[in-house]
């Protein structure tokens, strides 16, 4: 890779219009330059890398100085040096240093590091930054990853935003940081919608809520007067489809997040439920009930056509596609108890895959399509787990009291998920655990919080 | 008079209890101590003498003796009081995943209209939905909760009071 070519990316490409909340509004322009190094004459080679298809990782030990701040003003370079270690953190491989223990001070983008003194301190990895305030007003921010042991620059990038994004531009550049030393797509540019839930157990008020995937920036998207659940991000659009009690028949609706448009989908004579999208974003698949029974039905969003997918007198539901669109893997009690079954997307078909001990369900298929994610239950414990498309090789990843709802980063890495606590004061919270079974992470909210569903990477 | 004031008060709270109580074994037979203060025909009569809510084993639709006996006094009543149409809500316990329990929320509603149906009330008074593990009615974290909230519920909708 020839570095010293400049690549310039519009700022439309990178940000998608989700950010057009007030907090971004006119500030979408953001622009990238891979920054060219005067102490890297060698393309530089991955000299570390994180194998991250083991079962357990040992994380990665990286040093991240606070980004100098240049210019004045720019409160910001310690904050955002906070939140990109915070993202390396919580994905469970990488191990930021103690500050305390830097030897060699006063880092800047800039700075040529005394790599001794950072292999001295056991780091691997060395991220150098700065965030400047420009006389335009603009956010200037420059980091530089270097390879300790190889004392070479891996990667260097430049970005300047308005101030308001800062927060984003740290998780692009964890980002950057993560895809670099493990060769797969980072997941911290991204968004969960939730349920948000406040109010005593037997009367709880739900409302459908956005936030950052490391829990800050939350938004609420209803207000609570009408009853909300499952709410499922659009793979292609800033849309989610989730169930709402505001009509006379609980539906599926669309929700446009950026501009709060809603729409049912569909004009079912019953309850719709289980709503997800399909991976073009053209459809959306759910269950429609109909007496005692539920059935999979589809429904094109541009010729408003419904195909039935299941017809059978038992309850088909939580349907989700396979990432080439072709299957889809639901839950049915049709054998007599919950169990995972996978049909060609046309319907038809249908193959059980689950046959361990208990009941599945709210199956989720990965989006690297190699494995499918769900919810067990067995002997009063609920369980998140995996299992390949044929239901070889299950997992279970965690298992309590109640864990239930996984759904998957966008690079098939992490599962969100929510546990709940029991008796009357109990509640769910947001969780992720990793492919790993290892490092589970409460993410903060406000209030208690259910049904997360992650947003794809944006490009 | 305090004194007195709270012993009359304890009174009337022991008297209601033991009212209700009675009413709650055996509620038909004894329409005119519980009803005392319920008129005939309204949604409290419903809810006090005849009994709103019939209840389901973990993971069932299937209507137990008890709830047929309960449905057998509903359809009685909403034959008698025909200017009423019902909602038949449907419940599950928190003891499953959110999806599965809106369905069998709903067969469980499904289960307590054809019984009513069968009983001679018309399809088109009823009408069904499904509420899930969405709205408990108790709170802990064993089955005597557990099993409140499984659970078919029939409300009035246009009932006077």
């Amino acid at each position: 890779m020839n570095l010293s070519r400049a690549v310039v990316v519009s700022g439309t490409a990178i940000f998608s219009p989700v950010l057009a909340l007030p907090r971004f509004a006119g500030s979408l322009a953001l622009m990238m330059i891979l920054l060219v190094t005067p102490f890297c004459s060698l393309p530089a080679r991955a000299l570390i890398e994180i194998d991250i298809t083991q079962g357990q990782v040992e994380p990665l030990p990286i040093a991240l100085p606070d980004f100098s701040a240049e210019g004045g003003g720019t409160d910001v370079a310690a904050d955002m040096t906070a939140v990109i270690a915070a993202d390396l953190r919580r994905s469970g491989l990488f191990k930021p240093l103690d500050p305390a223990a830097f030897i060699q001070k006063n880092m800047s983008v800039n700075t040529t590091p005394r790599f001794g003194d950072w292999r001295t301190i056991g780091a691997q990895a060395l991220v150098s930054g700065s965030v400047t305030r420009q006389s335009d007003g603009r956010l200037r921010a420059e980091f530089r990853l270097w390879d300790v042991f190889a004392s070479e620059q891996m990667l260097g990038q430049q970005f300047y935003t308005t101030p308001e994004n800062w927060r984003r531009l740290a998780h692009i550049i964890a980002d950057a940081i993560y895809e670099r030393l493990t060769g797969e797509k980072g997941y911290f540019d991204t968004r969960i919608v939730f349920v948000d839930e406040t109010g005593p157990k037997d009367n709880r008020v739900k409302r459908l809520a956005i936030m950052d995937q490391d829990g800050a920036n939350v938004r609420y998207l209803t207000r609570g007067d009408e009853l909300v659940l499952t709410p499922r991000f659009s793979p292609t659009s800033q849309e989610i489809t989730y169930m709402s009690y505001s009509g006379s028949d609980p539906s599926v609706y669309l929700l446009n997040i950026e501009t709060g448009q809603r729409e049912i989908v569909g004009n079912f004579p019953g309850m719709t439920f289980a709503p997800r999208f399909s991976p073009d974003g053209q459809s959306v698949v759910m269950s429609l009930q109909q007496g005692g029974n539920a059935n999979i039905f589809k429904m094109d969003l541009r010729s408003r056509r419904t195909t039935r997918l299941t017809n059978t007198a038992a309850i088909d539901t939580s349907p989700s596609y396979s990432p080439d669109g072709r299957q889809i893997v639901f839950e049915s009690d049709r054998g007599g108890s919950q169990q995972l079954y996978v049909m060609g997307a046309n319907g038809g078909n249908a193959q059980r895959i689950s046959f361990g001990p208990g009941r599945y369900s709210t199956p989720v298929w990965s989006p690297r399509g190699d494995l499918i994610a769900f919810t067990k239950m067995h002997q009063g414990r609920f369980m998140i787990g995996v299992m390949k498309p044929d239901g070889k090789g299950e997992r279970i990843l965690t298992e309590g009291y109640h864990n239930e709802g996984p759904a998957w980063s966008p690079n098939g890495r992490v599962l969100v998920f929510f546990r709940d606590t029991p008796g009357a004061n109990g509640g769910p919270q947001v969780w992720t655990v990793d492919l790993t079974g290892y490092n589970e992470q409460r993410i903060d909210s406000p209030a208690f919080a259910s049904d997360p569903s992650w947003s794809p990477l944006i490009d | 008079m305090v004194v007195m004031d709270n012993i009359a008060r304890s009174a009337r709270l022991v008297a209601a209890i033991a009212v209700l109580m009675f009413v709650a074994a055996c509620a038909q037979t004894k329409p005119d101590l519980a009803g005392g203060n319920v008129p005939p025909g309204t949604g409290q009569d419903f809810v006090v003498n005849v009994g709103d809510r019939v209840f389901f084993n973990e993971d069932q639709s299937t209507l137990t003796t008890q709830a047929r006996a309960t449905l057998d006094k509903q359809a009685q009543w909403l034959n008698r009081y025909g200017q009423y149409t019902i909602t038949l809500e449907g419940h599950a316990d928190e003891r499953g995943t959110r999806q599965y329990n809106l369905a069998l929320g709903a067969r469980r509603a499904n289960a307590a209209r054809d019984y009513l149906v069968a009983q001679g009330v018309a399809p088109t008074r009823v009408k069904t939905i499904s509420f899930g593990k969405e709205r408990p009615v108790a709170v802990c974290n064993n089955d005597s909760c557990w099993s409140q909230n499984r659970r078919a519920v029939t409300v009035i909708n246009n009932a006077t009071n």
